[in-house]
């Protein structure tokens, strides 16, 4: 049996040697590097693994692509100083935009892939403990008195300022609701925060790890993740009447791609993104896949919510300025009336 | 320089030359670069933004915690110094190990395992919740990660002090009738008061710039247990360079003003007791 096994190997390497060794003399080894958010590592460890068999399979090139993991805006400053990332999918535009404003990516990059540059997005959830007996349902539910909130801190955190954003659209469209109302909204709830995690996944070891809190306000995926990870009867989610949709977005750097001669390995790299096995792959990590096909088969994992998007506070630019520079509303709540 | 012509090493001018160009390579131009950064703010832009009340607060924070926890330090170095020099004990090697345990140590560890203890369900933690105590996420626990990071400072600097501190100088004062608490006030602590604030000092430089450790038992809230070094790092990342820049630059000169005042002291204090 054995020999049998090693005389066939054998016939297949000789066979096969000299046709390998012709393709790499045409189409060397390449590496591409990933530079991304922080909990997405088991989604482009997969997503990597399926896209470089698909593009050995089509073009013989055999493509090695390292992934880089971290704070989005920590991982945005590192491609700033010169980190020779080909591609950037970060957790939200405002980041890439910032590569854009220093010439490092034309200005128009989030018009150049479909719906918005997000081949998948997310949403803001809550994730409270076993039964929920804090009895937590809604936004308004988070300032009960006794209530402990944990959110990571919107200025070094993606996610956090996806969070805020969510709760900030729930307050803007209460009856009545003014811009002093939902600033002071916005500072009962953090009141409620007792500690500011500076990711998201900090925030998440918080809740799960330190057993603080009654409710950590988390990405979809995250709070799957939990879940998965602890078991999905210590935990359950809980999806609020009004919730924002988070768009992770994916760009091409080109002043990297030019100079490395990647740019059509990089493009196809974040095209294969959009195609049903990688939307299946990001529907299986928990994250909303944009593709309708997929989306259905995951649809009892992903219910349908009421959700804004960024476009509803005019772009990142203008909340960037009205609530996270500084000054703005978020460092309001904390320095005014001290 | 006739010191110099005595010295073992081989010719002064070499020896100084490599001197200055090591120091100006590792420590001068790094701080040269970090006190030019700011200025494209203005002068009224850098005083701005090392005035706001957010940041006055984190720097208060981070200068007033590196100093309680050095002078927690001071007392208990001291004690662990004695022991350590003055007897013998089966385990001393081991625990002479221990103490540098927090230099070896990545900060973000013993950050994640003093966290792990006192936030409220912790093994220490769960114990002064009744009490009313709460560490974890409150400045009380940055003082806590900085009196671990900062013990081994003032231990190492004490130590050699106490092993030259002649024991006689104690036996002559206790013939002479000195009671042991005069004996510790009159002889022991002056002679060892340079060291004492030499190993001051050390800890509070050390606490003052400590991040790894802080930031994850802190809790990071704005004016209340948030560092300076998070809001250097919070504005990195939102790509205000000179902001943070500036922000370094103060914590530089307060630290250096600290430090040179110290050593002052300290040499004044060396005088005297000689």
């Amino acid at each position: 049996m054995q020999s049998t096994y090693m005389t066939r190997r054998t016939v297949l390497g000789v066979s096969l040697g000299p046709l390998a060794g012709g393709r790499a003399a045409i189409a060397a080894d390449v590496t591409l590097l990933n530079v991304s958010y922080d909990p997405t590592r088991e989604l482009y460890r997969d997503i990597n693994r399926a896209f470089s068999t698909a593009w050995q399979a089509k073009t013989g090139q055999r493509v090695t692509i390292n992934q880089s993991h971290g704070g989005s805006g920590a991982q945005a400053r590192a491609v700033l100083d010169g980190l020779q990332a080909d591609v950037v999918t970060l957790a939200l535009a405002a980041d890439i935009d910032a590569l854009a404003k220093r010439g490092l990516l034309a200005a128009d990059w989030q018009g150049r892939l479909p719906a918005n540059s997000s081949p998948c997005t997310s949403t803001i959830v809550f994730l409270v403990r076993q039964s929920n007996p804090k009895g937590i349902h809604d936004w308004p539910d988070l300032l009960k008195p006794g209530v402990t909130v944990i959110t990571p801190n919107p200025k070094t955190s993606g996610g956090a300022r996806w969070n805020f954003l969510a709760a900030l659209a729930w307050a803007q469209r209460q009856p009545g609701a003014t811009d002093a109302s939902a600033e002071a909204f916005m500072r009962a709830l953090f009141h409620q925060v007792p500690v500011l995690d500076t990711g998201a996944r900090g925030a998440t070891n918080t809740f799960v790890q330190r057993d603080l809190g009654d409710v950590l306000i988390a990405w979809e995926s995250e709070a799957w993740l939990a879940r998965k990870e602890f078991g999905a009867d210590t935990y359950a989610t809980v999806y609020p009447s009004l919730s924002i949709l988070a768009e992770p977005t994916v760009a091409v750097v080109d002043s990297v791609v030019d100079r490395k001669g990647t740019r059509a390995l990089a493009q196809a790299y974040l095209e294969f993104l959009y195609t049903p096995p990688a939307q299946d792959i990001a529907a299986r990590n928990y994250y909303r896949p944009g593709d309708p096909a997929v989306a259905r088969q995951y649809a009892e994992r992903n219910p349908a919510l009421n959700l804004v998007t960024i476009k509803d506070f005019g772009g990142w630019d203008t909340a960037q300025a009205r609530y996270f520079a500084d000054g703005g509303l978020f460092d309001r709540i904390y320095t005014a009336g001290k | 320089m006739t010191t110099a012509r005595r010295s073992a090493l081989p010719g002064f001018g070499p020896a100084m030359a490599i001197t200055l160009c090591w120091v100006s390579l590792i420590v001068l131009v790094p701080l040269a670069s970090l006190a030019l950064r700011p200025w494209e703010l203005g002068l009224a832009g850098v005083l701005h933004s090392v005035t706001e009340p957010r940041v006055l607060a984190a720097l208060k924070l981070s200068f007033g915690a590196a100093a309680l926890a050095a002078s927690v330090n001071v007392p208990f170095g001291l004690l662990v110094a004695w022991v350590m020099v003055r007897y013998r004990f089966p385990g001393r090697r081991l625990a002479d190990s221990l103490i540098d345990m927090p230099l070896a140590l990545p900060t973000a560890v013993a950050g994640i395992a003093l966290t792990a203890l006192f936030s409220p369900k912790g093994w220490i933690g769960a114990w002064l919740t009744p009490f009313g105590i709460k560490v974890a996420y409150t400045p009380l626990g940055i003082m806590v990660a900085l009196v671990f990071v900062g013990l081994p400072f003032v231990v190492r600097t004490l130590e050699p002090v106490l092993m030259d501190l002649p024991q006689d100088a104690e036996e002559a004062a206790a013939t002479l009738g000195a009671t042991r608490a005069q004996t510790l006030r009159r002889v022991v602590l002056p002679a060892l008061a340079p060291a004492l604030l030499a190993g001051f000092a050390a800890a509070l430089a050390r606490g003052v710039g400590e991040y790894g450790s802080v930031i994850f038992i802190a809790g990071n809230m704005p004016m209340i247990s948030e560092i300076a070094p998070l809001l250097i790092v919070i504005r990195l990342e939102q790509l205000d360079y000179a902001g943070a820049a500036a922000l370094g630059l103060i914590m530089l000169l307060v630290s250096f003003a600290i430090l040179l005042l110290l050593n002052l002291l300290q040499k004044r204090m060396g005088v005297r007791v000689r």
